[in-house]
């Protein structure tokens, strides 16, 4: 199973398209790895700054409809080769987030309330989750505190994510 | 109980539901282009399974960036070029053949009503428009797609929307889409099927319904359904004149994928287009939406007409009739790219690109570079365009550049004016 715990990338912006996490100029590359540079590239709003504030986050939290537009799966392996496999929000667009499952990579719902304190809480501080995946739990450290959130997950989103993604499932199965 | 196209059609695929409502479904083809399908490739080969399920159901074309237009690209093509003559894939357009994804593989007849479809492209919801359940996929589902034939999704929901009341002239199935993303929102039909019904989809050609499902996408949807009826056979007939005896036997074969009348939706909608103006979007955002009127003399760098949603022939018709013995303004560019080879010959047979050239458009080959901002007919930094695309995300044309979504005669009639303005088509 890849990682899903770390530093968290705070992205307060509804509807983040996958133009916006990978842009299609960069779609001509065919290794993951070579779209490392540009994730976020095109992203523009107030307070963020892809070059400053990507470094060192393992996990983005977010608004809702993250990852619409495109059907890319190279918006997944933007973040995975950045080494950031979950992404917290509080709805994503369907292709997006079967593509981050398929990839054995996490895209996980929070109820409106609970991102809006994340953000409220949260943001522009130093914050670190860890996800106990056993236990349908993220903890959220920060402040010398810790804050837990339950989640959900489906059988079958579980089942990706313990495989590795849908090719081994797939490929045993069918 | 009743059911809806969507779930007729995923009951007559079925082949297993391993967790509840995920469904995994039998593919009827498996559409692929060259800038999702290589890393699936490679994949394939990395695993030492380079073979496809079914060699005759995969249609592979190379569309994005065409001719090449640097080494990188050469390569995408080459792959996906090597792969397609290893694997023994026919149904294989190469340049000189080949035209935008969403446009070549319905006019090949590729497209059937109860068909199951998936491709590595957001727009194959397209295919809806020939009662289908097509939808686009990320490269792993693709990748199990080529290798299976097979594709999970959840057990479809799905939305109706009655288009009733009779479209003024010079308003057209892509003003009808933009009001109602407009209406439901980017992410009002997410993970759920859209059925465009009602008396002006009956009405409206194939071409035209496929404008209506492309879009689909741009509120979140899987996919866009129109009812299989009469056009849809005309459309086919060519195609599936061998298979049956009649068009009446034809036609009471694809409506087996029409929905039951006691069918349960999710939501239901009706909307009144009698008084639908044309409409442009204003924002970064497929549902920032507003008529024409309210954008008048917004200024433009670049006209674009082109693409999966306004690329085929009666688009470059209705162009060419607002165009025709005009010269597009002199503060702007104008690129046109025909969506197919067929309809280029077409719109070349009938005068368009006659009309096109003597108004000083560049004709480009069908491609759908300009769209995504790969080729012909990219944006610089603080550009506008307005466009007959699909997608006006920040960026999306060229970086830093913005793009203003609209119909073909407002295109054309921009183009004239040389900022956004309503066409004399339009009498409202």
């Amino acid at each position: 199973m890849k990682n899903f715990n770390g530093q968290v990338l705070f992205l307060d912006r509804a509807d983040i398209n996958t133009d916006e996490i990978i842009p299609a100029r960069y779609l001509t590359e065919i290794t993951k790895e070579a779209l490392k540079p540009f994730l976020l590239e095109d992203l523009k709003f107030e307070g963020f700054d892809p070059q400053r504030d990507i470094t060192g986050k393992q996990v983005i939290v977010t608004r809702s409809n993250f990852g619409c537009g495109s059907s890319r799966e190279h918006a997944p392996w933007a973040l995975e080769v950045n080494d950031i496999n979950l992404v917290i929000g509080e709805s994503f667009a369907r292709i997006f987030r079967q593509n981050m499952f398929n990839c054995g990579m996490m895209a996980v719902e929070l109820p409106p309330a609970d991102i809006e304190r994340l953000f409220s809480e949260f943001s522009g501080k130093p914050a670190m989750i860890e996800t106990d995946l056993a236990n349908n739990r993220f903890i959220v450290r920060a402040d010398g505190k810790e804050t837990v959130f339950d989640f959900s997950i489906s059988g079958y989103d579980r089942a990706l994510v313990e495989a590795g993604g849908w090719v081994d499932f797939a490929d045993a199965k069918y | 109980m009743g059911k809806t196209v969507a779930e007729k059609i995923f009951d007559a695929h079925f082949v297993d539901n391993p967790f509840g409502d995920i469904h995994v479904i039998r593919l009827d083809a498996v559409f692929c282009h060259e800038i999702t399908t290589p890393v699936a490739i490679n994949d394939l080969v990395s695993r030492g399974k380079d073979r496809v399920f079914d060699p005759s159901r995969i249609k592979a074309v190379i569309d994005h960036v065409t001719p090449a237009k640097d080494s990188k690209t050469a390569l995408q093509g080459k792959i996906i070029r090597d792969w397609a003559r290893r694997n023994q894939i026919k149904d294989f357009f190469d340049i000189g053949r080949n035209g935008v994804c969403h446009a070549i593989f319905p006019e090949k007849g590729f497209v059937r009503p109860g068909y199951t479809i998936i491709m590595g492209d957001s727009h194959t919801c397209t295919h809806g428009a020939f009662g289908a359940f097509a939808a686009g996929v990320g490269t792993t589902d693709l990748e199990v797609g080529i290798l299976k034939g097979v594709c999970a999704f959840q057990y479809p929901k799905t939305i109706r929307i009655d288009i009733t009341g009779r479209l003024q002239p010079g308003v057209y199935a892509k003003d009808v889409i933009l009001s109602i993303i407009g209406r439901l929102g980017v992410n009002g039909a997410t993970n759920k099927v859209i059925e465009f019904a009602g008396p002006v989809v009956a009405d409206m050609s194939m071409e035209a319904r496929m404008t209506l499902c492309n879009m689909a996408i741009e509120a979140g949807g899987t996919c866009g359904i129109c009812y299989p009826d009469r056009h849809t056979v005309e459309y086919l007939w060519p195609f599936v004149k061998d298979e049956y005896a009649s068009k009446e036997e034809a036609l009471a074969d694809f409506q087996k994928f029409i929905p039951d009348a006691d069918a349960v939706y999710d939501a239901e909608m009706t909307i009144d287009v009698s008084d639908l103006s044309p409409q442009v979007t204003y924002g970064f955002k497929p549902d920032t939406v507003k008529p024409v009127s309210e954008m008048s003399g917004a200024p433009v760098d670049q006209v674009y007409i082109g693409s999966c949603t306004n690329g085929r022939i009666e688009d470059l018709r209705v162009a060419a009739e607002v165009l025709k013995d005009k010269k597009i303004n002199e503060s702007l560019r104008g690129v046109v790219s025909p969506a197919t080879p067929a309809i280029f010959q077409q719109a070349l047979d009938e005068g368009i690109i006659k009309i096109f050239m003597d108004a000083g458009f560049c004709v480009t080959n069908p491609t759908c570079g300009a769209c995504l901002g790969m080729s012909n007919g990219v944006l610089a930094e603080g550009e506008v365009c307005a466009s007959t695309t699909n997608r006006n995300f920040f960026g999306r044309m060229g970086k830093g550049g913005m793009v203003h979504l609209m119909s073909p005669a407002t295109a054309a009639a921009t183009a004239v004016a040389g900022h956004i303005v309503n066409s004399s088509l339009f009498k409202g």
